[in-house]
């Protein structure tokens, strides 16, 4: 079953995919000991006549003792969770960023816009393309997402990334490859009738890929669209 | 309260002296409970066919993308394009799969013919506390589903296409859907139908708390009717939400407000609060009966007193409360406060305890029981083993990290299908060969019955178990063709054998409508309490006339009194009084 996942490129995946398997291991050995016992006491106490069934309204201790026992686990995978998700989602954990992009979803494609060497968003030396998402290797990518039209959301499987772009609202969202490749980037919400298909591609580049990415689209100065980091052209800014 | 109901009693058994009802009064415009629960039941079927037919013609599309689709040359555009759909289409036909199946199959069926029925047969008394409410409960609820059929035949478009969660802007502007009036008629069948949901709860809860028969105590009565009584208080406090909420969204679409449309000031999440925090209580109102249902079919069938009767009780109060503060775990990926993710992660881990607690109690229940493999039991021992599934595989959502891969992919229509289709269909099953005899008068064909559920269970399996897989692969939900995408191709031989089970499922269905059309006429007649059971319905002619009960039943125990030490049989109806002397040892 869990060839299934798809692989794995992005550096919090990893923790993701643990969880994942936790709760996998925890759900199968629940439901193969529910499933265990239920099959039991269907073939041992089938229907035989003359035979009379156990005349008894419940067990207090065994009812306290299966409540406390899950309860125990989901706060344990509460505290777990908790951990990641901070990690992940929360703009205020977010590591510094190495290159920032802002992706703009709309029927039915992804806007993508990177900030030229000036590190400026909205400046005449911004590259937009539909679709195409260029990002180095092993640095950590900022995307600012934002939607034109209805609420689109950005899911790139093999990074364990997923967040909805909501009209109005700019929404961080953070990742950093660990493996160069293509990788498609669906769009995982209902928008419309062209939903299906609305696909863009991400490109994780090793540096010199990238390098030469970065030289073919801003030719003269080289400087590569990363260093805008440091200059952190919007503000943190969740709605 | 006993003075309640027999004051209730003597109205009514007056009532039915001196008025001979006609044909029209006693079949159509009825008053009474039971023909008002038949009625619903007929319209849930029905909607059944329908909402069923749907789900496969979108398993067709996923299986075999953009081939034709057997038989359905006859359905027009823009619905269908001589037997192909397109990608509006399909949208719609989810959307309105998903619509029918909870708000005109599910609801109907376990809330409104099965509450209508039981209610007030398992509370002992003679009809519903206002029985003409009841009646418009039904024909508004009718009128609804018109109102959402008709969505169907608007030249020139399809129905709703949003998707049934209706997220806007999506939803609130027509131009992006290109759906006008049928999506307006959709949020205007579910306005009306919140307006009969409401009739019929506030008739519940206020039959359920003044007209119980002597001796009928609130830890006397059945899980099925604790069940009902919490859905109905849920149904009174979330229905409302939505109905003003869809309110809004027709303003957003015709009036010119924006609500939802941050263009015009509006806030997309908005709805989406709104919705769910409506829509995760309604999760539990079309699970709760159905766990009632069971909890019932399993005793009896057990021959066993239900283990931890009050543990089973609370625990479903414990859901109902929880249900409310559960709504955001549908959101973690919608740009809400990651900080609110956190909360939303700790009560929805909570609300598995209480579920879990359910479950045991049922196999405690089986433990050291004398198992009669009837229909029902099957059907009920089924919606325990497929809720096991469908709660367990809810772990994986309530966990936030996790949930940011498997949101909005097919594990999802894995999750609720077993709960949903896997839980509460199993529920109706369950319910509708258990209490037949009781509604009709006739026994249901056991053969046939097991021939409808084996079938049915397998088929089932097959189609919505690899759905978690396909979820795992990360498949997203609501694509119209998955050959679109690199990383789907190699799934696809799981699209397609899901959709040979789907298919399997649709031609499994076949004996149960033989079944229950043929039983109906010609099924064996049934006893007043052909499963030896212990509940007040039982005290009642099969089927109960007018007024249900000759002389209104005393209660003098619960009502999973089986193998009881005191009494030689293995059943022990509530309303059977003991001698003095054997009453004082139980008592010791």
């Amino acid at each position: 079953m869990m060839s299934w996942l798809p692989e794995n490129i992005s550096t919090y995946g990893g923790q993701i995919d643990h969880l994942f398997y936790l709760i996998y291991y925890l759900t199968s050995v629940t439901f193969i000991l529910v499933a265990g016992c239920m099959i039991a006491f269907l073939v041992m106490y089938r229907h035989s006549d003359g035979r009379r069934a156990t005349y008894t309204h419940g067990n207090t201790t065994l009812e306290i003792i299966w409540t406390i026992v899950p309860a125990l686990i989901l706060i344990m995978l509460g505290f777990m969770s908790k951990a990641r998700w901070e990690e992940i989602k929360s703009p205020a954990h977010m590591p510094p960023p190495d290159l920032y992009v802002r992706v703009t979803a709309k029927q039915f494609n992804w806007e993508i816009r990177y900030p030229g060497p000036d590190g400026k968003f909205d400046t005449d030396d911004d590259l937009q393309v539909d679709n195409d998402l260029h990002v180095p290797l092993n640095k950590v990518v900022r995307v600012i997402l934002r939607s034109k039209d209805v609420i689109h959301s950005f899911f790139v499987p093999q990074m364990r990334l997923k967040q909805d772009a909501v009209p109005g609202r700019d929404i961080q969202v953070w990742f950093q490859a660990t493996k160069a490749g293509q990788y498609e980037i669906p769009c995982a919400e209902l928008c419309g009738f062209g939903h299906s298909g609305m696909k863009g591609a991400l490109f994780v580049q090793t540096k010199d890929d990238y390098d030469q990415w970065v030289k073919e689209q801003w030719p003269a100065p080289a400087a590569a669209p990363a260093a805008a980091a440091a200059q952190a052209p919007v503000a943190e800014a969740r709605g | 309260m006993s003075e309640t109901a027999a004051v209730g009693a003597h109205a009514h058994g007056a009532h039915a002296e001196h008025h001979e009802l006609g044909f029209i009064r006693t079949y159509v415009f009825s008053t009474d409970h039971k023909m008002i629960g038949r009625q619903f039941l007929f319209m849930g079927l029905f909607m059944m066919i329908l909402g069923g037919l749907l789900a496969l013609l979108v398993r067709w599309q996923l299986a075999w993308p953009e081939s034709e689709v057997p038989f359905t040359q006859w359905i027009p555009e823009p619905h269908m394009y001589a037997g192909h759909m397109d990608a509006a289409a399909y949208n719609s036909f989810f959307t309105m799969h998903a619509t029918i199946m909870i708000f005109f199959v599910v609801m109907p069926i376990l809330v409104g013919a099965f509450g209508n029925f039981l209610i007030p047969l398992m509370i002992g008394t003679r009809d519903m506390a206002f029985p003409l409410l009841n009646m418009l409960s039904f024909w508004i609820a009718l009128f609804s589903g018109f109102i959402m059929l008709a969505g169907f035949c608007i030249p020139g478009e399809t129905h709703a296409a949003s998707g049934w969660t209706a997220y806007s802007p999506l939803a609130a502007v027509p131009a992006f859907t290109g759906v006008n009036a049928g999506q307006n008629l959709w949020c205007i069948s579910l306005i009306v139908l919140g307006i009969s949901s409401l009739m019929g709860s506030i008739n519940y809860i206020t039959t359920i708390i003044n007209m119980r028969a002597p001796g009928m105590g609130f830890f006397r009565l059945p899980l099925t009717i604790w069940a009902l009584f919490i859905v109905a208080i849920l149904l009174l406090l979330a229905l409302p939400v939505l109905t003003g909420a869809l309110a809004m969204l027709l303003f957003d679409r015709m009036a010119g407000t924006s609500f939802f449309q941050p263009a015009g000031g509006g806030e997309p999440l908005l709805w989406q609060h709104l919705f769910w925090f409506f829509g995760h209580p309604e999760v539990y109102i079309l699970i709760l009966p159905a766990m009632g249902i069971a909890s019932d079919i399993l005793s009896v069938f057990s021959r066993k007193p239900i283990f931890g009767y009050r543990a089973m009780a609370f625990s479903m109060i414990g859901i109902a409360f929880l249900s409310w503060i559960v709504w955001g775990h549908h959101m973690f990926q919608s740009g809400m406060n990651p900080a609110l993710g956190t909360t939303f992660m700790i009560s929805t881990m909570v609300i598995a305890v209480p579920s879990a607690i359910k479950t045991f109690n049922w196999l405690g229940t089986l433990w050291g029981g004398n198992i009669i493999f009837s229909v029902p039991m099957l059907n009920a021992l089924a919606f325990v083993s497929m809720f096991v599934i469908g709660g367990l595989s809810g772990i994986y959502m309530a966990s936030t990290p996790v949930d940011i891969f498997i949101h909005d992919t097919y594990f999802i229509v894995a999750h609720i299908h077993y709960v949903v289709f896997g839980g509460s269909v199993f529920g109706i099953f369950a319910a509708v060969y258990f209490w037949f005899p009781k509604m009709f008068g006739r026994m249901m064909n056991e053969t046939l019955g097991k021939i409808h559920f084996w079938p049915t269970f397998l088929a089932f399996n097959g189609t919505f178990f690899p759905m978690h897989i396909l979820g795992i692969g990360g498949h997203m939900r609501r694509i119209y063709n998955p050959l679109q995408y690199d990383f789907l191709k190699p799934m696809q031989p799981i699209n397609v054998f899901i959709t040979v089970s789907a298919l399997c499922l649709g031609v499994a269905q076949i004996p149960f409508v033989i079944n229950f059309f043929w039983s109906l006429f010609a099924g064996k007649k049934a006893t007043i309490n052909p499963w030896n059971a212990n509940t007040l319905e039982w005290d009642a002619p099969s089927p109960p006339p007018h007024g249900n009960f000759g002389e209104i039943p005393t209660v003098y125990r619960g009502p999973y009194e089986y193998s009881s030490p005191l009494v030689p049989e293995d059943f022990l109806p509530q309303s059977r009084k003991l001698a003095p002397e054997v009453s004082a040892r139980a008592s010791h």
